[in-house]
């Protein structure tokens, strides 16, 4: 903080932390639940969990993360989900596969979103929201509880939500086995009191039923004996055709809420105990290139502005406070500043592009780290009857969550030391805790962190860069403030999917057959499949990668490398197709290589409900691409209309194999969204850079795809069957782009290879 | 003073003319559904009614209202809490994703439907495209605004449990 210094306040707007916000104001805000709380079943954590880690696949670290079932005195069952709702809707599904496994009545399902924060077993707060339910549970009820969130808390780095994994592992890992294992234990108690084996009771919408006796009983009478019950950490999950929820498009619980306008996102955060209008808010703007720093500023202007209370200097950033956004922002707007000159090399985007090439070819025919190598890929190239050399390029992406970034914070001295709370859209809170506790060197347990909707997130929201942001104004100030991100600071002061440069050298035998393919780039981050064209059998292969320098910093974005990969291996795959003379949907069929039962099926089935094979009129193309990521495999098949001269999309099918899909009207929401997403990139995404700096600022400059450009889309699911089941959010997005770049192609026999595309038709 | 009313509510406001309405909403009245997303008009996210007609709150000064009657996605639904028939279907199509632009997407859509009951599809494009939607529902809220004029069928829960091959 030694960089910080802070511009003299406006006396007439400065006040004293201390007198204003009291303690006694913010007691209560972390409490989660009230109400009656009969019973809380768990699964214990230290215990199943060194089993059920042997059952993940891939060890993502996630299926440690805990989820809790409750039962009310109504009968009403509340899932308590450790996820994060940003649209995607795994609130409501991980609820529809715990509520299956319970037999829980699902019009009696209550969802929560798990509080996030490990402080909470030590907190006044915590005992509050433990407290209702403690009266009236056995003893081991509560080490459980307490033992679930400090579980929580240690995982600090597992507490994600990204990578499309919700469902497929808290949901199948987790939410499913607290389910099942609560109804054995309610099924237990039951027995016990009625005299019956076990074995002789059925469960049924929330009620226990003995047929033999005709007895029967809603949970909630069970509520509390089954806490003594002993709890089953590996349960028997129902098989597929037992579902009664999980297969099924159950409605959504949060978009009542979204209708109304009542939904709360970060940006909408209250403090409790804090009146409106004495809510403080903080516009910045951040030193236009990264990694410089505010050097001098004149805020003479900005002094005298309407309701303006702190002006800080930050050092990365600018920090005006005021009494509103507008008018924080307003006076920002007239500070004029100097900054500190950057010593990254790369000043425009062509810079970046070159420096791309420099690495690529300072690599040269061997050089740079391998990535995946089989067969002799140089000597195959040599050999090959035909060869195809092509080169690709895809730019900078900002996320642009509608959700501007934003953090409320209150930082502030207490009867037990410093405190601080944050209010923030983010995929991380447990990251954003330390985060937070970092910046104001604090510990953890001192920072509690409220999540509420994310208004968006595409992997924007993993970062933590605005959490601590504000906690430091929040620190300077000594009062809470809600900071809120311009769109254009938000579009230029971020972190990006990164732009990259990849070259190919592919050789065909004398068949059409690719037999040789040499790929180099310089981008490689997750997944670290997403660069190996695996599904296809090529006898040889080289994949390698060249070190070279990020001027923008990295940013995991909507299906990660997968999004310029996918349309770099799929348009290289469809040259491949053409230099054959093949038809592109059955060269890529022909190309498949082993354990690609999947892969077929969604070429097959993308044909068939686009009609693949139909020939289109003059000026009107077809393009492919099938891509596996995040357990899912996809093919989407575009038709574009190029009569015009300019690309206009009229059609998207797409067939989609997760293996078994928990929700599918849910799931095709997310495919149509994921290829919209992937849409707008191969159209429009571009960030460049000028002076060092991002040039776009907002939706103007940086365009989003809007109705009237959206194709229509038709999504097939096929549940396959495969486990481990595959994610939904991601797996639709990178297929997007080369689909297009294929169809237009085909339309126009204009070969794409440079992401977007809109501008190549101007 | 600026008098206006909000949702149907005679309300008096010392406050700056200049300040735009959608912080005066937020901000001064606690009405936070409608949203901000670009400040410079460009997404619609912050869309509310004045006087029936949209408007994109973030770029329209509070004394634009002046006598005026602005209404926000709280005042969409009836007296009785009973929800509109856009908002019906937005439940109906499942229409949110993250849910963020759909307030102004369901203010835009009420004023096409009222002005337009039977809006073809170039109708929609030309009232709707204004809004933008990141999570990318535009082929659900076209679905939606033609189950709330009556034009398709809403999709019951068990009708959208078919498919998957």
């Amino acid at each position: 903080m030694s960089e910080q210094e802070t511009a003299k306040p406006t006396a007439k707007t400065e006040r004293s932390a201390a007198a204003k916000w009291s303690r006694r104001g913010f007691i209560g805000a972390g409490v989660l639940a009230g109400g009656a709380l009969l019973i809380g079943v768990g699964v214990r954590p230290g215990n199943p969990v060194g089993k059920l880690k042997a059952k993940v696949a891939g060890g993502a670290g996630e299926e440690l993360v805990n989820s809790w079932v409750k039962v009310g005195a109504d009968n009403v069952v509340t899932a308590i989900i450790p996820h994060c709702e940003m649209g995607q809707g795994a609130h409501s599904v991980l609820a529809q596969m715990l509520a299956d496994e319970l037999d829980a009545d699902w019009s009696k399902v209550e969802v929560m979103q798990a509080p996030a924060d490990g402080s909470y077993i030590v907190s006044d707060a915590a005992r509050m929201f433990v407290a209702p339910f403690t009266m009236n549970a056995a003893d081991w009820i509560e080490p459980t509880w307490d033992g679930l969130f400090t579980q929580i808390g240690r995982l600090a780095d597992v507490m994600i939500t990204g990578g499309s994994s919700s469902i497929r592992t808290t949901g199948q890992y987790q939410m499913r086995i607290a389910g099942a294992a609560a109804r054995k234990m309610l099924i237990g108690a039951a027995a016990d009191e009625w005299g019956v084996p076990t074995s002789e009771i059925t469960t049924r919408n929330s009620t226990l039923i003995h047929s033999g006796s005709g007895k029967s009983a809603p949970y909630s009478d069970f509520a509390a004996a089954a806490a003594n019950q002993p709890m089953d950490s590996s349960p028997a999950l129902k098989d597929p055709k037992d579902y009664r929820l999980m297969g099924k498009s159950k409605r959504r619980t949060d978009i009542p809420a979204k209708v109304m306008g009542k939904a709360d996102f970060g940006i909408d955060a209250n403090i409790p105990g804090v009146e409106l209008s004495d809510l403080s808010y903080a516009a910045v703007r951040r030193a236009p290139v990264p990694g410089t720093k505010v050097t001098s500023m004149d805020a003479e202007a900005a002094k005298d502005m309407p309701g303006v209370q702190q002006i800080l200097n930050m050092g990365s950033f600018i920090a005006v406070v005021a009494d509103g956004y507008w008018n924080a922002q307003q006076a920002l707007n007239t500070i004029t500043a100097e900054y500190s000159a950057s010593e990254s090399p790369i000043k425009t985007t062509a810079d970046q592009f070159a420096a791309f090439r420099d690495a690529i070819d300072a690599a040269g025919d061997d050089g740079g780290e391998q990535a995946a190598s089989k067969g002799d890929a140089a000597s195959a190239f040599a050999d090959a009857a035909t060869k195809l050399e092509a080169e690709y390029s895809a730019p900078f992406l900002a996320h642009a969550p509608m959700e501007p970034v934003n953090c409320t914070a209150w930082v502030r001295d207490t009867d037990d030391g410093a405190k601080c709370d944050i209010w923030t859209s983010t995929q991380v809170p447990l990251m954003a805790r330390s985060a937070a506790a970092g910046a104001l060197g604090m510990d953890d347990e001192d920072v509690t962190v409220h999540h509420p909707f994310l208004g968006g997130a595409f992997g924007r929201r993993l970062e933590n860069d605005y959490v601590t942001m504000a906690v430091r104004v929040a620190k300077a100030t000594g009062y809470p403030i809600k900071m809120i991100w311009s769109r254009e600071e938000d579009t230029q002061k971020a972190l990006y999917r990164p732009a990259d440069v990849s070259r190919f050298k592919g050789g065909l035998d004398a068949g059409g057959r690719l037999v040789a393919y040499n790929n180099i780039f310089t981008q490689r981050h997750d997944p670290a499949e997403a660069s190996v064209p695996g599904i296809y059998d090529i006898a040889n292969t080289s994949v390698r990668v060249a070190e070279a320098p990020l001027h923008l910093p990295f940013s995991a974005w909507r299906s990660v490398d997968h999004s310029q990969q996918g349309f770099f291996i799929e348009s290289f795959i469809d040259e491949a197709a053409n230099a054959a003379g093949a038809d592109p949907l059955e060269y890529r069929l022909s190309m498949l290589g082993a354990n690609t039962a999947r892969h077929k099926g969604v070429l097959e089935k993308v044909a068939e409900i686009s009609n693949w094979s139909t020939p289109r009129g003059e000026g009107i193309g077809l393009g492919v691409a099938i891509i596996e990521s995040f357990g899912t495999v996809g093919a989407e098949v575009i038709e574009v209309d190029m009569t015009s001269g300019r690309p206009k999309m009229l059609n998207v099918w797409a067939a989609m194999d997760a293996g078994y899909v928990m929700n599918p009207d849910g799931f095709r929401n997310q495919i149509e969204g994921g290829i919209v997403f992937g849409l707008t990139a191969a159209m429009y995404g571009e960030i460049e850079l000028e002076d060092g700096a991002v040039k776009q600022s907002n939706f103007h400059d940086y365009q989003m795809l809007r109705m009237d450009e959206t194709p229509a889309i038709e999504v097939a699911i096929i549940n396959s069957g495969t486990v481990p089941i595959g994610g939904a959010g991601e797996p639709s997005t990178s297929p997007a782009a080369p689909a297009l770049a294929n169809a237009i192609f085909a339309a126009s026999g204009k070969r794409l290879r440079e992401m977007p595309f809109a501008k190549q038709f101007a | 003073m600026i008098e206006f009313t909000i949702n149907g509510q005679a309300t008096s406001l010392d406050a700056d003319p200049n300040m735009p309405i959608l912080w005066i909403v937020r901000e001064k009245l606690g009405m936070t559904g409608t949203k901000f997303g670009c400040g410079i008009a460009a997404c619609g996210a912050c869309t509310v009614h004045l006087d029936g007609e949209p408007v994109r709150s973030c770029s329209t000064p509070l004394s634009a209202a002046e006598g005026r009657a602005i209404t926000t996605i709280e005042g969409v639904a009836g007296e009785d809490g009973a929800l509109s028939a856009v908002q019906q279907a937005w439940i109906s199509e499942q229409v949110p994703q993250c849910g963020y632009c759909q307030s102004g997407q369901i203010m835009s859509a009420t004023a096409l439907l009222r002005d337009n009951p039977e809006p073809s599809d170039e109708d929609i494009d030309a009232a709707m495209s204004g809004n933008i939607c990141r999570c990318g529902t535009y082929k659900r809220i076209r679905q939606a605004i033609k189950v709330a004029a009556g034009l398709e069928t809403a999709q019951s829960e068990d009708e959208a449990q078919e498919s998957a091959a």
